[in-house]
């Protein structure tokens, strides 16, 4: 519509010359050379911009190196060394004359180490993450947050050298009387399991947060006390969250290496039961690297296939854990 | 935030289901005995390293050379080669990880297919463990056809992917924290994009960025996995004077003490460790002054 | 039914050039249409306010204005929108100058976390304006935007340290210290007190001498008391896909709006039978 006119105006159109609008000097804003809108070239800016382009572009970049760094030297190595044989092999003795390459004793050892942290890490970290969100008077959550975050950066090193040191020879052994040597996958799980509540916690912490009061609130009206609506209401709808963050759990100690190297023990057996000690698919990559391997030797290749097979199952437990986080997120 | 304030009248509160119900104390109970062993576990860390590492916590520890004699041996080389790793790990990681989180906040287009799975690229590889990056750097190096992997820089590198993520994933965090407003703001003024984020958002986001990299150096700086792969372990009776320095790092030289059957070494590793421990603690109130002090509220 | 329209709208004796002019434009969100064909010419150094309940799309039209639903991924825009004889929307036309041009004041107040001069000083400064004296610039800026007196002292102090009105007054003097033409507001007072309210309103009516202001405003009274010229948005739900799309109805004169409207529909929304 274009510009409609006052009502008055068609009347006092005879008039319209004593309120000319008197006219000031033209600021800068309004001075309007042909082609004043057109683009201007700003190459500084685009330079800036494609380089941080490219830096994000980096990420990807590692992960293809990562494949292609992992999947050479595997491929080496499969040529050897059937699949068959590597996965499902239970002897594992690489440096040996008489090599042989089964991943299963490595595989219990992780797997041993893992659900030792898992059954420490889950109920200590759900219960803190719980607290936390339902319970904890602001100061109190000031105060444990960081103590958390200290928890969760002391080096893995402190951590396996308490574990060696104090977990496995004092408590182990000298408390409880257990008849366990130098090395048990109980004190390294049990360490890498405290290591790991921080992430199980702050997880699922934030989870529990992210369910909207109003529930709560009509589970107190309905005459529940905080445990029922805990256990009843918070808890189920922020179960895909949670369980999220025991995936992520999963996936820390799977991959955690130096607390195994050094509390866990360095002999590949199949490992029957908690008080034993084990070699890690970690563990093993990191005492391998104490040896000289020369590159294309099948030593070499050997570390290679062991760290695709950890890759590959991070993955797929990290995927999982994503896909699970999505989930809550989109429920709220 | 989400405590919940029930206001139920105390003498209700004896019935089956109230506050006060065995049941519900015992529940209360349990969550506070989780963060009690918890918080106790770092106690007595803390306490089992101190008491421990307490005999070899003198100058010898951080003034000499490794050696045979647990009682002579010092961390010197190690606490030096530690910080030549993380200095240049930053150096490496913090302008790389900064950027590439600008342009995936500020403007990949987030309906992008790709942008997308650069995205979940980048939430997977922090997953990734740390000693995947020592083999990645490990190939890297073969690939270059270096014979000598025991170098600052090739350590340094294999740190700063590993902590890359971790800062991409911060920083992003940090901007989104900046009011969309202010970007409007500086915009709407015929501010362009880039100077938008260069003079608004950047400095707004700074301490965020500053807290989260911190501690995603520390993470670096405890970390051993991956420095191991790449001939970290050595045994040094020089300082590392350079980017192409031999170098051992504090986290390794406790592993190779920890790894010795002597007492004598692992009395050494946790003094070392104290060492370590008193580093990260300063880094962390470094990264929790800044986040406190500087974090503008909005 | 007596309501006091500004002095100037009874001078309104003749149309001046129009600033902007809109032809048949249509924004769309994705493949959602937000705005249909929406033909209006926008007066120099007059003040026109969109009204029109929630939803209606008048906010989006003001911000197409000066190319800001840029920012949001999907919105596109359809139609000429032509200023000074150049479509904002032409390829090759550079956003950055658009909005150099046409500022525009948002409904929260704000200010960058910096002192109040740098809050100032920042358009002519990432704008590249040659500028001689930049203290007489940020002073005659906020003398502009009646706030000098209030800042004089604390000009290296937080903006944030400032009340919501002044913060909003400081947003405007802003505005202006890049020397627009069109200066586009967007529910300016929502977030203010009415004392706040009143400030920035006869603001308002001086920056008209020097300035195209267009507004948005949910408030009725506020449109009828500082607007020359007023239009009415309606949302209407598509017949096809139910989709609630922004409507112009009417665009006269404010007084014409309010007092004898020729649309129905502005009629009910006036006299609050509607939104």
């Amino acid at each position: 519509m274009s510009l409609p006119r006052s009502p008055e105006a068609a009347t006092l159109d005879r008039v319209s010359a004593v309120i000319e609008p008197t006219e000031s000097p033209a600021p800068v804003g309004r001075d309007f050379p042909a082609g004043f809108l057109a683009a201007r070239s700003r190459p500084g800016e685009t330079i800036t911009l494609g380089l941080m382009k490219l830096s994000a572009w980096v990420s990807i970049a590692i992960t293809i190196g990562i494949v292609v760094a992992l999947l050479i030297p595997s491929i080496d190595f499969f040529r050897q060394v059937s699949v068959m044989d590597f996965l499902f092999g239970t002897r594992w003795a690489p440096r040996f004359a008489n090599a042989s390459f089964g991943v299963v004793p490595l595989v219990t050892a992780t797997l041993w180490t893992t659900l030792i942290a898992l059954c420490t890490a889950v109920p200590l970290g759900l219960g803190a993450a719980v607290y936390l969100a339902e319970y904890a008077p602001w100061r109190v959550r000031k105060l444990l947050k960081p103590i958390l975050e200290i928890l969760a950066g002391v080096p893995t090193v402190v951590y396996g050298l308490f574990a060696l040191t104090f977990v496995q020879q004092t408590v182990l052994r000298d408390w409880l009387g257990f008849t366990t040597g130098a090395f048990s996958v109980l004190a390294a799980g049990l360490v890498m399991g405290v290591m790991i509540v921080p992430t199980v916690a702050s997880v699922s912490e934030d989870a529990m947060s992210a369910v909207p009061n109003a529930l709560r609130q009509g589970s107190a009206a309905l005459g529940a006390n905080r445990m029922q609506t805990t256990l009843r209401v918070v808890f189920p709808a922020a179960l895909s969250g949670i369980v999220a963050a025991i995936i992520l759990g999963v996936s820390r100690a799977v991959g955690e290496t130096m607390i195994v190297a050094i509390a866990a023990g360095s002999q590949a057996r199949i490992v029957g039961g908690p008080l034993e000690q084990g070699l890690t698919m970690t563990s093993f990559i990191a005492n391998a690297a104490l040896g000289d391997s020369r590159v294309g030797s099948l030593a070499y290749d050997t570390l290679f296939a062991v760290g695709l097979l950890l890759f590959v199952i991070t993955l797929v437990v990290n995927a999982i854990s994503i896909a699970f986080v999505r989930r809550f997120r989109e429920a709220y | 935030m989400s405590t919940t304030t029930l206001s139920v009248p105390r003498r209700l509160g004896r019935a089956k289901g109230g506050e006060d119900s065995p049941k519900a104390m015992a529940f209360m109970a349990a969550l506070w005995f989780c963060l009690f062993v918890a918080v106790l576990f770092l106690v007595v860390l803390i306490a089992v390293t101190v008491i421990e590492g307490l005999p070899r916590w003198d100058g010898a520890l951080l003034g000499n050379y490794p050696g045979p004699d647990p009682l002579e041996a010092g961390a010197r080389p190690a606490i030096l080669g530690s910080m030549w790793v993380i200095a240049t790990t930053a150096t490496m990681a913090i302008p790389l990880g900064v950027a590439a989180a600008i342009h995936l906040e500020e403007f990949a287009d987030p309906t992008n297919r790709f942008n997308r799975f650069v995205e979940l690229n980048v939430q997977n590889l922090a997953a990734v463990p740390a000693i995947v990056y020592g083999l990645l750097t490990l190939s890297a190096v073969a690939l270059l056809g270096l014979t000598n992997k025991n170098m600052v820089i090739v350590g340094a590198m294999s740190l700063a992917l590993l902590i890359l993520p971790v800062i991409i994933i911060s920083t992003r965090e940090a901007l989104r924290a900046v009011p969309i407003e202010i970007r409007h703001g500086s915009l709407a003024l015929g501010a362009s994009p880039l100077q938008t984020v260069i003079r608004q958002t950047l400095p707004a986001a700074v301490p965020g960025i500053a807290t989260g990299s911190i501690l995603a150096l520390s993470r670096a700086l405890g970390e051993a996995a991956p420095l191991l792969l790449l001939g970290g372990l050595v045994f040094l009776r020089f300082d590392p004077n350079g980017l192409l320095s031999g170098y051992t790092t504090l986290p390794i030289q406790i592993f190779n003490w920890s790894s010795r059957p002597q007492a004598g070494f692992h009395t050494l590793a946790a003094a070392a460790s104290m060492v370590l421990l008193a580093l990260l603690m300063a880094m962390n109130s470094l990264a929790i002054y800044i986040r406190n002090r500087f974090q503008q509220r909005w | 039914m007596t309501r006091t329209y500004t002095s100037r709208a009874r001078e309104l004796v003749d149309t001046p050039s129009p600033v902007i002019s809109c032809t048949d434009v249509n924004i769309y969100y994705g493949k959602f249409r937000a705005v249909s064909d929406v033909t209006l010419e926008f007066g120099d150094r007059e003040i026109t306010a969109l009204i029109g309940p929630s939803g209606c799309g008048k906010s989006t039209v003001l911000r197409s204005l000066n190319r800001m639903n840029d920012l949001i991924p999907g919105a596109r825009v359809e139609g000429v929108i032509d200023y000074h004889g150049q479509n904002i929307y032409d390829r090759g036309v550079d956003a950055i100058e658009v909005r150099r041009r046409i500022g525009m004041v948002f409904q929260k107040p704000n200010p960058f976390p910096k002192s109040i001069f740098d809050n100032i000083a920042y358009g002519p400064r990432v704008s590249g304006m040659q500028v001689d004296n930049m203290e007489e610039l940020v002073e005659k800026s906020l003398r502009d935007a009646a706030l000098w007196d209030e800042v004089k002292d604390k000009l290296k102090q937080s903006a944030f340290g400032l009340s919501g009105g002044q913060q909003q007054r400081l947003c405007i003097a802003r505005t202006i210290a890049v020397q627009p033409e069109v200066i586009l507001m967007d529910e300016p007072c929502s977030a203010l007190d009415p004392i706040a309210t009143m400030k920035i309103e006869d603001l308002m009516q001086q920056l008209r001498e020097q300035y195209a202001i267009i507004i948005v405003t949910h408030n009725m009274q506020q449109a009828a008391r500082v607007a020359d010229r007023t239009a009415f948005f309606t949302a209407m739900a598509s017949e096809e896909t139910g989709d609630r799309t922004g409507q112009l109805v009417e665009y006269d004169t404010t007084e014409v709006i309010f007092e004898r409207p020729a649309d129905q529909r502005t009629e009910d929304y006036i006299s609050g039978r509607f939104g």
